[in-house]
């Protein structure tokens, strides 16, 4: 299915985000001064959209803050990469530190915010995002169960359906755990919604988008937000 | 005098046996030390125990290694990867075996034998595959996982500049796994780009104090400068 495409139901006509829009959506809400760290894959290009005259400390796990963006090309420097193993570059300020120190900074809650890629989102906040579990999938976890549980503010970036149209925001996760009741807002290509001990509220959706639609897609008893 | 400088790579591997427990810095290729696990390899040593935060990436370093079939177990974080192919093919043949750890797991685990910790409360992993049959508790509110510390007989790391007390500091960001490492090892060894004489280390900004280091090997400048220079 094409980033751009228009789904048709009954009742109304809506777009959905394209990843590029979604990543705009999120570095919509990266306040001044925040650090935050952007997980590896659809996250990361939420730097692109951080708008220049803001100041944002990017972390990356494997020991770099005010982490920049990529390099030039013919400048890259194979002991200057991101998470993801990418060349990346340090902003004037920008400092470098073990994995201890770095780890420390994730688990220890000293980032504001961290963005995070997902397989599926409970309505508790259950985040499922480093296995699936399958027969001769080999386990990877990386940094991201520390990610999920150290940030102040866990947001969860993912389209909203699977390919096959089932919700990846669910009652249950049922994908291997990353961490419980971690997750506090979702970024989807639908809607953005807030995961709160009463409910998962939808804080905006696509025009067009109707809650009862978002019920329906979700199977979920999503609540208005204010 | 204290010399910590070694001429040789035979000189720096000295003395890694059969089943030792090895720690290689490096998050993927960003400091990791190949030069040392080329010798390591020539050196022969097998049924090793591994520790770093991958697996191996394409057909060099670590992945030489795995693929020489010297490495009984690798403990770490994030072993598949694109270029993991040596590793994936000896996992799926059961032929390597694996402890799979959260990557502050791994470092906190590391830094808890450096500092001579008996064992950790972690947060990391609470409620997760990778916590099953642990011991848990419940301390002010929170739920945390106890783990052990992971040590090691060898650290094998690269820094960017050493001296013969083994003071060493690091490039950019291949600094990660390196100083926590010398602190779990009982016998580090730090390749390094450059031998300064002592006292050209900046005391201010030496990362890895020399207690942690034993032996130092240059890759490229081998005859130190004179410290009377």
């Amino acid at each position: 299915m094409s980033e751009h495409a228009t789904v048709s139901a009954p009742i109304c006509a809506y777009t959905r985000l394209t990843r590029e829009q979604m990543a705009a959506r999120v570095a919509r809400d990266i306040p001044e001064g925040a650090y935050v760290n952007l997980g590896i894959g659809l996250p990361t290009r939420v730097a692109n959209y951080l708008p220049a005259d803001r100041e944002i400390f990017l972390h990356s796990e494997n020991g770099l803050l005010g982490m920049g963006p990529a390099p030039a090309p013919g400048s890259e420097d194979p002991e200057l990469i991101n998470a993801g193993k990418e060349p990346v570059t340090l902003l004037a300020g920008g400092s470098f530190f073990h994995h201890g120190d770095s780890f420390a900074m994730m688990r220890g809650g000293h980032l504001d915010i961290c963005v995070l890629g997902a397989f599926q989102v409970s309505s508790g906040g259950d985040l499922a995002n480093w296995h699936t579990g399958a027969p001769g999938a080999i386990p990877a976890v990386g940094g991201a169960m520390d990610l999920a549980l150290g940030a102040k503010q866990v947001f969860v970036m993912m389209e909203l359906l699977t390919k096959t149209g089932e919700s990846k925001l669910v009652e249950q996760c049922s994908y291997p755990l990353t961490g419980i009741g971690c997750v506090d807002r979702v970024y989807s290509d639908l809607a953005v919604f807030d995961i709160t001990p009463q409910a998962v509220v939808v804080r905006e959706a696509v025009a067009g988008l109707s809650l009862d639609e978002l019920r329906r897609l979700t199977g979920l008893p999503l609540q208005a937000g204010a | 005098m204290i010399d910590k400088t070694v001429a040789s790579m035979d000189a720096a591997l000295a003395g890694i046996h059969d089943g030792a427990t090895i720690m290689i810095g490096g998050f993927g290729t960003a400091g990791q030390p190949t030069e040392l696990i080329d010798a390591l390899i020539a050196q022969g040593a097998r049924d090793l125990t591994i520790v770093n935060n991958n697996a191996g990436n394409g057909e060099h370093g670590l992945a030489a290694l795995l693929q020489a079939r010297r490495v009984r177990k690798i403990i770490c974080s994030f072993p598949r990867q694109a270029d993991s192919q040596v590793f994936d093919a000896l996992y799926r043949a059961g032929e390597i075996e694996l402890e799979l750890v959260p990557q502050g797991n791994l470092a906190a685990r590391i830094e808890a034998a450096g500092a001579g910790l008996g064992a950790i409360f972690t947060p990391t992993g609470y409620g997760t595959l990778l916590a099953e049959g642990k011991e848990t508790r419940e301390i002010n509110g929170r739920h945390y996982v106890l783990e052990y510390p992971i040590a090691a007989d060898f650290a094998l790391i690269k820094a960017q500049r050493g001296d013969r007390w083994g003071n060493l500091v690091y490039r950019k960001a291949a600094r990660n796994f390196g100083p926590i490492m010398a602190m779990a090892a009982r016998c580090t060894i730090a390749q390094v780009a450059d031998i300064v004489p002592l006292g050209q280390l900046d005391p201010e900004v030496i990362i890895t104090p020399g207690i942690f280091v034993q032996r130092v090997i240059a890759l490229t400048s081998a005859v130190p400068q004179s410290e009377a220079a």
